[in-house]
């Protein structure tokens, strides 16, 4: 199979997501070429060809432009398969990539199973197979889910490519992160608060708990959109990564962005009443339990 | 200003869920249904921006069978105008790039100045159908908005990225904007909205009018994840519990020494 690895580069770097797309051809066999709208002085170590635009001229986020960038390598390379990071990036392009091409285009795969990829499906709970039923495929890769490259090597055969392509949208620049009020990356304990608490007023007991493992207290996603909690307390993808002696879940369902988040946790515990959540795949224990009733039964004890 | 937001109706995430006779989706019986929940995004900005364009009429469209009804009352009660219910029973087995399409169809003579989704399902997650709708409609479309602007045919939007940087983009109209979590608040229906909701129009098309391709992918077999986290799993009583959960702290961690 031949593949074309679609590479990433954000503010003046390359991504190290570049080394997964690596990895998965290594893991399929596969022969590949690779491509990215980037920089000279930020080139990957990889063994192949590179197709490099200047993401100076061509901007970082410009999809129409690297659209057409991207369909004159394919056209060049014929790839059976156009393999892109489940990202900000990567679900932008990918769907126009596979619609030009009149190709599948399989989203989130975690793994090939027998030659058919395979994604999840409703937050993870259940995977299915999926059969493309054209040529070429598109696919986009979950984040860590074929993990990176040994030890990165090589120097690329770098060819520059060009288009005069119309952008249609304008990029005007980044905002930075909010600057974070909370370290939560030195914290020895995690104590984080989900969907699963129910209401703002729950929160204390989270606070307590966390107060009473001597740790800093945490949430996922929705917490935060609710604006329950600060966005500089949220653990996950979008906010931090963080590696705690323990992390205790506290009605977290186990969204992938959040487990990315706190995966390397040493000793994780969760508590839903949900046994079939995703956080039991990364939970050291699960207790199945009612969180207002057994957070401060488990607070009161460690207190006493 | 004509503005269209697409929603799905899916099921609850924290539903119990079962395999389906053929194997190929989860079994709908015995579920709790609820709009999409990026798309309660989507519906929210939308009818913020009718409320701020003066004269604007704003549909809501959605795939399925007669239960998303359901679902779109949710949409018409937040405050859209008008209900395009694209009836099919098995919208399910349809592939994103079939759904897309479906959407295009339906859309292509209408001059929407601005087309909202979520940036994807729940469900299936492919986080596909709006950039595709954007694509076949020839439309520039920004995907994942954390943060939408709209003045004198121009959007400001901000994207979210990994690690919680954002980017600025801008594009005229007409375009499409995918919604992510945390945009705006989504609000709840008030009581005489709901009642109003009841009367607005909802029209209701045969999926068969408007599918003209056909599907790019199947689903050859779902079925549940091996668990690999061999984790203990307790239950009981909260007290036993919290005894058992020190203990097992004490041996493993190093955090109540």
């Amino acid at each position: 199979m031949k593949t074309l690895l679609v590479a990433e580069y954000r503010d003046g770097k390359l991504l190290n997501s570049t080394y997964e797309l690596v990895a998965f051809a290594a893991q399929t066999g596969s022969e590949s070429a690779m491509f990215l709208v980037g920089d000279n002085s930020s080139v990957p170590q990889y063994n192949g060809t590179l197709y490099l635009a200047d993401s100076g001229k061509y901007s970082e986020f410009n999809p129409a432009v690297h659209k057409q960038l991207l369909l004159d390598v394919i056209a060049t390379e014929k790839p059976d398969m156009v393999v892109f990071s489940h990202s900000s990036y990567g679900w932008d392009l990918a769907p126009r990539i596979s619609l030009a091409l009149g190709a599948a285009q399989i989203s989130e795969v975690v793994e090939i199973d027998a030659g058919v990829p395979v994604a999840p499906v409703c937050n993870s709970k259940l995977r299915r197979q999926v059969k493309g039923n054209t040529a070429q495929t598109v696919i986009t890769l979950q984040a860590g889910a074929f993990g990176l490259s040994d030890e990165p090597s090589g120097t690329p055969t770098i060819i520059e490519i060009n288009t005069d392509t119309a952008a249609q949208t304008e990029f005007c620049g980044y905002e930075e992160a909010e600057a974070s009020g909370v370290d939560l990356s030195k914290a020895e304990v995690i104590v984080s608060a989900g969907r699963g608490i129910g209401k703002p007023e729950n929160l204390g007991i989270i606070e307590e708990l966390a107060k009473a493992l001597k740790g800093e207290y945490g949430a996922s996603r929705p917490v935060i959109d609710a604006e329950w909690v600060d966005h500089s307390r949220q653990v996950g993808t979008t906010g931090q990564t963080v590696s705690p002696k323990l992390y205790v879940a506290c009605g977290i369902s186990g969204a992938i962005q959040h487990l990315a988040g706190m995966k390397k946790s040493e000793f994780v515990v969760a508590i839903n009443t949900d046994k079939d959540a995703p956080i039991g795949e990364v939970a050291d224990v699960l207790i199945v339990a009612d969180l207002k009733q057994f957070v401060p039964a488990l607070t009161q004890k460690l207190s006493a | 200003m004509k503005i269209l937001v697409c929603i799905k109706q899916v099921p609850d995430m924290e539903s119990k869920f079962k395999i389906s006779a053929t194997g190929s989706w989860y079994d709908d019986a015995d579920l709790a249904w609820r709009m999409n929940e990026y798309d309660e995004y989507a519906v929210e900005q939308a009818v913020q921006l009718k409320e701020q364009i003066a004269g604007s009429d704003l549909t809501v469209l959605c795939i399925g069978r007669q239960q998303v009804q359901e679902t779109m009352k949710k949409a018409l009660a937040m405050g859209c105008d008008r209900g395009v219910h694209i009836a099919d029973d098995v919208a399910h087995e349809k592939d994103p790039f079939e759904i897309a399409s479906i959407i295009t169809e339906f859309a292509k003579d209408k001059d929407f100045e601005l087309i909202f989704t979520g940036m994807q399902s729940q469900d299936r997650g492919s986080a596909q159908v709006g950039v595709l709708i954007a694509e076949l409609l020839g439309l520039p479309s920004i995907s994942t908005i954390v943060d939408f602007n709209y003045a004198d045919g121009k959007i400001d939007a901000k994207r979210e990225l990994e690690g919680g940087i954002k980017a600025l983009v801008r594009c005229s109209t007409p375009a499409l904007v995918t919604c992510q979590l945390g945009l705006n608040t989504p609000r709840y229906p008030t009581l005489p909205n709901i009642m109003k909701a009841k009367r607005k129009e909802l029209l209701t098309v045969n999926v068969a009018e408007l599918l003209k391709v056909e599907a790019k992918q199947d689903t050859a077999k779902i079925y549940f994840p091996e668990k690999r986290g061999g984790g203990l799993v307790l239950e009981g009583d909260a007290n036993d519990l919290a005894d058992q959960l020190i203990k097992i702290l004490k041996e493993k961690t190093a955090v109540l020494a």
